[in-house]
């Protein structure tokens, strides 16, 4: 679903090259130190960055040369998914258009979408009366109205409390599997892998070094970067 | 806990000449003012106030008109060959004394100048002129840090919900620059409604004058402390005012903006944005480089070394440091205490506000009519401009200690009042390591700002008391033109030389 095709790029001292393919209709979490590439490998797919080399491919079309809107992708940020000065409601609208005018059935969609993430009541407040997770919720609702079959999601939840990080994993997982979605998620959070990932991904140094299944992946004895990465984690936590 | 405690004398002595300089200059305008009463607001006085709010709003609106799309272009094209540069050149009318500026800006659309004819510039125009280009870039300056302060998500999520231009103005940029617009609005309007060499040299006449010269001329032209203190009075209610209000709002734009590294922007690659951002910043390197190259240019050829020359330049540089010293030894005792006690805090924001509010004519006048008795005292006249500099610089003096004295007492006091140490060993071996760099800046930014004055000098100088200021002013007021711009250009290459210096120590701290 998702192809990176020997691509290439250069931040500073890192140079990146990824040669992977998504499974379609999956959750793949990606993991790996800091500063190894991860939020640069979904710039690269989301458009916000160009490629030196090779080709990224989406649903088999070459979408390399496509600006950000034109790619059938949405994302989720650790923070500043909202603007401020727009209501709940309007930041969930602007997903469909930018203008903000809605015909009655579109709005109907920014309804269901709210009630779905469970700000229905809320949606008449703005980003700056509501709480950092409740912030995120309009993010998710707003990628459920834009419909596009990829989310990538970027550190999405790791400024919430573990209760609430857990729900909001239930929820992109929820959604990924009611839409089909390809989902694409960084995390720091190896849980949040186990909880929600059907695959995941070590990423080290500006190299995917394994995807697999999730399972598999934590139980690898063959990638001596990653069981330094989990540490004491994985004596622990499983 | 018990507080680190230093000595509190010097403090009282700051204040004491604090209070004695403002109380000096504020009672006899006061006291002149009451006695007139309401008689004292004659059509003149109205007429003038008239003209420096009107010159103050019209050069707001130009310069805003000009700087907010300027720096909405600067930060949506965040890479462009020589926009390096042209941040540079934002900075060199700020940096320049107003005279120089002023020489420039004569050389370029006066008379006799490569675009003369285009505008009148001995009046409204000229002054209209002469303040925009020191204030768009001003405005430019401030607005553009607002814009660089938006999170890269936000662009990232235009970009992938493909909002255009007019929809990320509303959305994005308007919301972030909003309330930076109206605190430069405001600065700018401070800025012009007490500005002084801009209207003396390039107002023309009683149709053209503003608060701060018309002081001036009832002081120094007519003998006539009366009306010199009514229009005192009005000044300082002016003032005031919009200092309050400046307050209110949450201070005027906190210190300069620092450039930073910008995130990356998807927006503005289209030909009409790269176009319309073109020709905008074409506009401000045509408004902004002419004066400063033909006062380069025609300079070079014209720096006459005449002992006039050098006894202004030694003057200028002495009552510099004068004037420097004086503003570090009235704010230092009070940022030490400042930093440590809240009552202190409040005690050194209003002394250094309070010196700020009073327009310097306003106190020059109650300082003339105080020591008319003691008219033509030798010394006294420099004492009066080193005082009066001294106070206009000590905001910006207060700006560069406080930060650092705070850092100092916070890392150090606990250390050092286990070991005993206090005093000069204490201000030695400590103190003096961490903040000597603060105190080499604000040394600096004080003795800049002194060397620009063009207001208390033509206040208080004589005929044989010269800076170089007040040598260009009279080289101008009596057709030597040509000399004028070599001291421009002298006078120029000294305030550049310390503010380069100044940069690279505000870049280490």
């Amino acid at each position: 679903m998702i192809r990176l095709d020997d691509v290439t790029f250069r931040y500073e001292d890192l140079q990146m090259r990824f040669d992977v393919d998504f499974p379609s209709v999956s959750f793949t979490a990606v993991i790996g130190p800091s500063g190894g590439g991860k939020s640069t490998l979904l710039n690269l797919i989301a458009g916000f960055e160009a490629p030196e080399q090779g080709r990224v491919l989406i649903a088999g079309a070459d979408v390399t040369a496509l600006p950000p809107d034109r790619r059938p992708v949405s994302m989720i940020f650790q923070d500043n998914n909202v603007f401020a000065h727009l209501d709940l409601w309007q930041n969930v609208a602007i997903g469909i258009a930018p203008s903000l005018k809605l015909d009655a059935g579109q709005r109907k969609r920014v309804d269901a979408a709210l009630a779905g993430v469970g700000l229905g009541a809320l949606m008449r407040r703005k980003p700056g009366e509501v709480s950092g997770g409740e912030r995120q919720r309009v993010a998710v609702a707003r990628a459920l109205v834009r419909d596009r079959p990829v989310l990538l999601l970027d550190e999405p939840f790791a400024a919430l409390g573990p209760a609430l990080r857990r729900d909001m994993l239930d929820l992109v997982k929820s959604m990924q599997q009611a839409r089909g979605l390809t989902v694409v998620m960084v995390t720091h959070q190896p849980e949040d892998a186990l909880a929600a990932a059907s695959h995941t991904a070590y990423l080290e140094n500006g190299r995917i070094l394994a995807l697999r299944s999730t399972a598999e992946l934590f139980a690898a004895r063959d990638l001596p970067g990653l069981e330094a990465y989990l540490g004491d984690w994985r004596s622990t936590g499983l | 806990m018990i507080a680190y405690r230093p000595s509190r004398a010097p403090a009282y002595a700051a204040l004491a000449f604090l209070v004695v300089a403002l109380t000096a200059g504020f009672l006899p305008v006061l006291g002149m003012g009451l006695e007139q009463g309401l008689s004292g607001l004659d059509p003149y006085v109205f007429r003038v106030l008239r003209f420096t709010l009107l010159q103050a709003g019209l050069s707001t609106l130009l310069s805003l008109a000009l700087g907010l799309p300027l720096a909405r272009a600067l930060a949506r094209q965040s890479s462009f060959p020589g926009r390096g540069l042209l941040l540079q050149l934002l900075n060199l009318p700020l940096a320049l004394p107003a005279i120089v500026v002023i020489i420039g800006v004569i050389e370029v659309y006066g008379a006799r100048g490569w675009l003369g004819g285009l505008f009148d510039i001995y009046g409204l125009q000229g002054i209209l002129l002469a303040h925009v280009f020191f204030n768009v870039p001003l405005a430019a300056r401030l607005i553009l840090s607002d814009l660089e302060r938006i999170p890269a998500e936000s662009w990232k999520l235009s970009a992938q919900l493909g909002l255009g231009p007019r929809a990320i103005w509303r959305l994005v940029e308007w919301p972030a620059v909003r309330s930076g617009v109206a605190g430069a609005a405001l600065l700018v309007f401070l800025l012009c409604a007490s500005s002084f060499a801009v209207v003396l040299t390039l107002g023309g006449g009683p149709r053209a004058t503003t608060l701060e010269v018309a002081i001036y001329q009832s002081l120094r032209s007519d003998f006539d402390p009366q009306r010199a203190s009514m229009l005192a009075l009005v000044q300082l209610a002016l003032c005031a005012t919009l200092a309050l209000i400046a307050q209110a709002w949450g201070g005027l734009a906190a210190g300069w903006p620092m450039l930073r590294l910008q995130p990356k922007r998807y927006d503005g690659r289209s030909m009409t944005s790269r176009l319309l951002d073109g020709g905008i910043v074409a506009l401000a390197i045509l408004l902004l480089l002419p004066p400063l190259v033909a006062l380069a240019g025609a300079g070079l050829f014209h720096i006459n070394p005449s002992a006039l020359l050098l006894r202004a330049l030694a003057t200028s540089i002495g009552l510099g440091a004068a004037s420097a010293a004086l503003a570090f030894a009235v704010v230092w005792p009070l940022a030490v205490l400042a930093v440590r006690s809240g009552a202190w805090r409040k005690v050194a924001t209003i002394a250094v506000l309070a010196s700020w509010i009073v327009p310097p004519a306003a106190l020059a006048t109650g300082w003339f009519i105080s020591l008319i008795a003691y008219a033509g005292m030798t010394g006294l006249a420099a004492f009066l401009v080193i005082a009066m500099n001294a106070l206009m610089s000590l905001p910006f003096v207060a700006r560069v200690l406080m930060p650092a004295l705070a850092q100092s007492a916070e890392g150090h006091d606990r250390l050092c009042m286990s070991l005993g140490l206090s005093g000069w060993s204490r201000f030695r071996l400590v103190e003096l390591p961490v903040v000597k760099r603060a105190i080499g800046l604000s040394l600096v930014m004080a003795l800049i700002l002194s060397l620009g004055d063009l207001t208390a000098i033509s206040l208080f100088g004589t005929q044989d008391f010269v800076t170089l200021p007040a040598l260009i002013y009279r080289q101008m007021g009596s057709y030597r033109f040509d000399e004028a711009i070599g001291t421009a250009l002298v006078l120029s290459a000294l305030v550049l030389a310390f503010s380069t210096l100044a940069r690279r120590w505000s870049g280490r701290q």
